[in-house]
């Protein structure tokens, strides 16, 4: 491997400048133009519009939960195994008989389910590895807090509403 | 001196001083913006209308924020330095000319504040001065990133005003005289002196972009090397200042150029029709005519003035700031030696035509 030169002479043209720099100056004021005449904007007003991000982004957690507004998620520590950044708290407890309509399916439930979202990589693998799609990665990526308590999602703020992947 | 002439000097004084810092606050909102519309974004928009209101915002923030001193600064010239920076181009405006007469009260007057025989050599030697304060703060402030600011802005001033006395001395060779007042009747008369003189016209707006630390000459406070320049210990109204006297200074080379090169004063095409039929449809008499043409003129240099402001915004959004030493050769091997040429070619078509 012998050094590769990849300079090259300036033609005249190049070397005088200002065709280059009007050229520039053409494409400057095309877009001012568009931006001042027709408001062409690539920006958005961010805190009134925002951007739609796809399907597939992974932003604040939540805990899906079935019709009756129980969660869906059986405490059975998956997530927590894997999870590489280890942000998952789970306390898990039995579901008592009269509340558990579902039987089999829903034996165990958490009592408290912590994430530290301040900890947390979002990767996505305690959604990968969620037997029962409890736990899912949300399209909210506003995930700005006031104190680092807030920073930490229980289980009330996860089982919130989320319309599909929200 | 009458009480009328005290009067009449005062308000031109109010007038020039008045325009030239209220255009500021204009100038930095349309530099905001304008350099958002170029580059495909929205731009300040949150305060008042259109975010008119910004720049108001931004002194009500300079304003409140500490008045800080370095503890090692030279205290008289690091105070000193934003008063030159400011001063010296409101001085130079002084001799601007911005319309011919008016006539109030059967008194004429010469819409110039100093009206006075070598005003050309009087702009130069306040335009000289530009340099004074970026070499006093860099050095008072104690700072070494201010102190190459301050050492690159010196140099690169310097360069640039040869090639720029000499595009000038050009032109006063064409025009034979150093008064802005006859230079402009001159080109009323003939040409403008961009026609007569296209590469001194060339030469001398490149340079005025380098006088004024305007990009792609903005060496002096590249901020990705020298974190802010000459003006890097300066905060609050202190930075204001020299953020004002920025646009002071570029509101007076565009008054310049557009004096020398560009018919000053002289009515833009179809104004003078415009001043007929309005003092005949109106009535005016020979006074009123000449005081609707000195109106006229005031809004023609204006509007030659804005139209070089926005050149100013335009270019700065679209050429990237040079290399050090692409700067000196451009003005040590391009425009010195092309100003030279310039100058001798000028002053031999003068010889010959006026032979």
């Amino acid at each position: 491997m012998g050094t590769i030169n990849v300079s090259k002479k300036y033609t005249a043209r190049e070397k005088a400048y200002i065709p280059a720099i009007l050229i520039g100056m053409k494409i400057t004021m095309s877009r001012f133009i568009k931006g001042f005449f027709l408001r062409q904007h690539d920006t958005i007003l961010y805190p009134e519009k925002k951007r739609d991000y796809s399907q597939r982004f992974r932003g604040m957690h939540f805990i899906s939960v079935d019709a009756n507004k129980t969660e869906n998620c059986t405490a059975c520590f998956l997530c927590e195994t894997i999870c590489p950044a280890d942000c998952i708290h789970i306390v898990a407890d039995e579901r008592e008989d009269e509340n558990n309509v579902y039987g089999v399916k829903k034996e165990k439930k958490p009592i408290s389910f912590d994430i530290d979202s301040l900890r947390c990589c979002f990767c996505g693998f305690c959604e990968e590895a969620c037997p029962k799609d409890a736990i899912k990665l949300s399209r909210n990526y506003e995930l700005a807090v006031s104190t680092r308590e807030d920073a930490i999602y229980d289980l009330d703020h996860l089982k919130r509403d989320v319309k599909g992947r929200g | 001196m009458e009480l009328f002439d005290v009067a009449q000097l005062m308000a031109k004084i109010v007038f020039v001083v008045g325009l030239s810092l209220g255009v500021v606050p204009i100038m930095v909102w349309f530099e905001r913006r304008g350099a958002a519309w170029m580059q495909r974004r929205v731009g300040p928009n949150r305060v008042g209308p259109f975010g008119l209101l910004q720049p108001l915002a931004d002194v009500v923030k300079f304003i409140f924020k500490e008045d800080f001193t370095p503890g090692n600064a030279n205290k008289f010239f690091y105070y000193m330095a934003p008063m030159v920076a400011l001063i010296a181009p409101l001085c130079a405006m002084s001799v601007i000319p911005f319309g011919s007469t008016a006539i109030v009260n059967g008194h004429e007057i010469t819409l110039q504040i100093a009206t006075m025989d070598s005003g050309v050599i009087f702009i130069l030697a306040f335009a000289g001065l530009e340099v004074y304060p970026i070499i006093l703060a860099g050095w008072a402030s104690k700072n070494k990133y201010a102190v190459l600011g301050s050492l690159r802005g010196a140099s690169q001033i310097v360069s640039y005003e040869i090639s720029m006395g000499l595009a000038l001395l050009s032109m006063l060779i064409v025009y034979g005289t150093f008064n802005p007042h006859e230079m402009v009747s001159w080109q009323a008369a003939k040409y403008w002196g961009c026609v007569v003189n296209p590469f001194g016209a060339l030469v001398f707006w490149i340079s005025i972009f380098a006088e004024t630390n305007r990009l792609p000459f903005d060496l002096p406070e590249g901020e990705s090397e020298l974190v802010a320049g000459y003006h890097l210990e300066y905060g609050a109204m202190k930075f204001a200042l020299f953020f004002m006297a920025e646009y002071v200074a570029m509101i007076m080379a565009s008054a310049l150029i557009a004096t020398l090169f560009f018919g000053g004063y002289g009515l833009l095409p179809g104004m003078s029709f415009l001043v007929n039929f309005i003092s005949t449809n109106f009535g005016f008499g020979e006074v009123g005519m000449q005081n609707t043409k000195a109106a006229f003129e005031v809004l023609s240099l204006i509007s030659k003035v804005a139209f070089f402001m926005f050149m100013f915004v335009w270019i700065r959004w679209t050429v990237p700031r040079f290399r050090f030493d692409q700067l000196m050769d451009l003005g040590w091997k391009i425009l010195f030696p092309l100003s030279l040429i310039n100058l001798v070619i000028v002053t031999l078509m003068v010889y010959v035509l006026n032979k």
